[in-house]
């Protein structure tokens, strides 16, 4: 499906936060979903997430020098590529498993960090099935994608920068 | 509904969360001794390293008895359980009716006697924020403290502490630190860590005697001290459900469903036996994450739901200065490993399962092993020698991946 079209449906949706589905209401929501067999493995997606977490506008000030610390990896394997990023669990274990209380779900379903809570323990990376939250940077926390709610973009930039559809973010 | 639940932790917490998931409206009575807001009880380290503050510490946000209208009754103890007439007697002499009780009262610190402690004046044990608290009190730059126990607890005191004070001191019966989740290897890394801060270690080693300030070993060896911690075990805490008639075993025996021989009576957290999923074992996992998924699974069932939690895994994220250890499972069969330096992978298979792992210093998507060992995966099934090297996705079928990133998990 071209982009634009893609992007119109999505639009078009209902409200992603409808309420009072399974598990209290919320596994109704937009996610990040995988294509596998359309990812090229160029890995854009990785420095788009890095830039748009920066903070930054300008991509080539943000990232150009730097190792950058995405919260979406791409594992490459032969012919195969994939990108991986935080499922927001319908049961989230990292969020039962967290010593801090640093993890929790939002009332639409997004599993969200505190940073300020979060002691950088990493029981949470020690549990999550995905491989999906990691440590930061600065390794005294762990980190992981908010579905760039968290940051100026307010929509996956990962998603709208891929160039072959390869992840998507829609109801599924 | 009138549900009781005993003790304000992860456990007690998750059985709130557990409950109002299916009951919106029953009576929750929240029952604990601590006189604090639920915090995460392994944070109470990070508070005296600075790491984090009360404020932060809270395991829930500032509105959540509110929110899930919970009645909580904080600074009074649960004496008894009368299962007869369905009550719980409290310190303060009154009594609670209940038609669904959970015991979530995990464990308390357990002081083997030693000679001549009683004349050790400045002595605390590591287990609540009021024993941070206290501790911090004690101590100063010109405090040399003494850690009997090489154990989790312990190494996560000698952490929060070793900037503060002037000295620390460790002894453990032990020939290597963190032995119930460290080989040799893994342990001398930590070692090494904490030597670095100036810790110093007396292994294989105990304390014969105490004076007021000096510790005697069996090696003969002496250690002065102005401050004393003991952190050498816990014990699970019982004994309500064990007066009340209901079954002990190490811990309070439990069903998949939470509920213990008592009828009506639930328990959950450190002070249960869970069966290992790997070795089919019961046995007491006190940890965190544990407790969380008990303490739902029971809050559930107590409210009417059905839930079962029977995959249990021993399992640990502890980290010292920067040093990360990430242990799950058991640590028998065949193995694979890889060290370099301060760096070490060492897995655990047998049978074609993953049963266990030790990682030092390799903690990213640790996840992906623990899963392995947790959902009993058989390795036919994966790509074993790619993931042995990495922990990574592409080890499953084109279709198991799918399942797990092209749909709704
Ligand atoms: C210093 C430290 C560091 C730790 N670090 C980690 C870690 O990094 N990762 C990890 O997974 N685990 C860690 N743990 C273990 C973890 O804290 C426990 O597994 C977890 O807190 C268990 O929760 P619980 O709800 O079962 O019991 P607890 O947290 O022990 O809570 C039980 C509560 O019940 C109260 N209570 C008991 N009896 C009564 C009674 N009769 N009446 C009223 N109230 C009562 C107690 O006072 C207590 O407040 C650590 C523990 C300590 C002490
Ligand atoms: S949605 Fe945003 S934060 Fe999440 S992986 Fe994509 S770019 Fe990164
Ligand atoms: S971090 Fe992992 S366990 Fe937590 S919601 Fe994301 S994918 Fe699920
Ligand atoms: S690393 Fe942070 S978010 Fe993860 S479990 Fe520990 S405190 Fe919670």
């Amino acid at each position: 499906m071209p982009r634009a079209v893609r992007k119109q449906i999505i639009t078009e949706l209902p409200n992603p936060c409808l309420r009072n589905s399974a598990d209290r209401g919320y596994s109704i929501m937009k996610r990040i979903y995988v294509n596998e067999k359309w990812c090229l493995g160029c890995h854009l997606c990785e420095y788009e997430c890095a830039f748009a977490n920066s903070g930054m506008t300008d991509m080539v000030k943000a990232l150009k020098g730097k190792t950058i610390h995405p919260k979406i990896r791409v594992e490459d394997g032969g012919d195969v590529h994939f990108a991986v990023n935080c499922r927001h669990c319908t049961e989230a274990i990292c969020v039962k498993s967290c010593i801090a209380g640093a993890l929790s779900k939002d009332d639409d379903g997004m599993v969200r960090i505190d940073k300020d809570k979060c002691v950088g323990c990493y029981t949470c990376v020690l549990v999550c099935p995905f491989g999906a939250i990691m440590p930061s940077a600065d390794g005294h926390a762990a980190q992981k994608c908010m579905l760039c709610l968290d940051n100026l973009c307010g929509e996956p930039n990962c998603v709208k920068h891929c160039p072959n559809n390869a992840i998507v973010y829609e109801e599924r | 509904m009138k549900y009781v639940i005993i003790g304000n932790s992860a456990a007690g917490i998750a059985a709130i969360e557990g409950i109002r998931s299916t009951d919106e409206s029953g009576e929750i009575v929240l029952v604990s001794d601590e006189p604090h807001f639920t915090y995460g009880r392994p944070l109470i380290s990070y508070y005296l390293m600075g790491a984090t503050d009360p404020e932060h510490m809270r395991y829930r946000p500032a509105d959540f008895y509110e929110k899930n209208n919970v009645r909580t009754l904080f600074g009074v103890r649960a004496e008894k359980i009368d299962a007869e007439k369905k009550q719980v007697v409290l310190s303060d002499g009154k009594t609670l009716d209940y038609d669904k009780l959970l015991v979530a009262t995990g464990s308390r610190p357990f002081v083997p006697p030693m000679e001549g402690l009683d004349g050790v004046k400045k002595k605390f044990s590591f287990m609540t924020f009021d024993d941070a608290l206290a501790l911090e009190k004690a101590i100063g730059p010109k405090t040399r403290v003494l850690i009997v126990g090489a154990g989790l607890i312990g190494l996560k005191c000698c952490e929060g502490i070793a900037e503060r004070v002037k000295s620390v001191a460790v002894v453990d019966l032990a020939n290597h630190v963190l032995p119930s989740i460290l080989d040799e290897y893994g342990a001398q890394i930590v070692q090494r860590t904490l030597e670095a801060k100036g810790v110093k270690f007396y292994l294989s080693d105990s304390v014969a005697r105490f004076e007021e300030k000096t510790a005697t070993l069996k090696s003969g060896a002496r250690i002065d001290f102005d401050v004393l911690v003991v952190a050498v075990g816990v014990r699970p805490n019982v004994e309500l459900v064990k007066n009340a008639g209901g079954e002990v075993r190490r811990g309070i025996a439990i069903d998949e469903r939470g509920e213990t021989s008592l009828k009506d009576v639930y328990a959950a957290g450190d002070c249960t036996e869970s069966r290992d999923i790997v070795t089919g074992d019961h046995k007491i996992l006190a940890l965190m994450p544990n407790a969380y998924l008990q303490g739902h699974c029971a809050g559930v069932n107590m409210a009417g739901g059905d839930e079962v939690f029977d995959k249990a895994v021993a399992m640990n994220a502890i980290g010292f200065f920067g040093t990360h250890v990430l242990t799950a499972g058991v640590y028998t069969g065949d193995s694979f490993e890889e060290k370099e330096g301060d760096k070490y992978k060492k897995l655990f298979y047998k049978d074609g399962y993953l049963n266990g792992f030790i990682l030092v210093n390799e903690p990213e998507r640790a996840g992906i092993y623990t899963s392995l060992i947790r959902e009993r995966t058989p390795l036919s099934q994966i790509d074993f020698d790619l993931i042995k090297n990495s922990p990574a996705l592409m080890a499953f079928s084109s279709k198991a991946r799918a399942d797990k990133l092209a749909r709704r998990v």
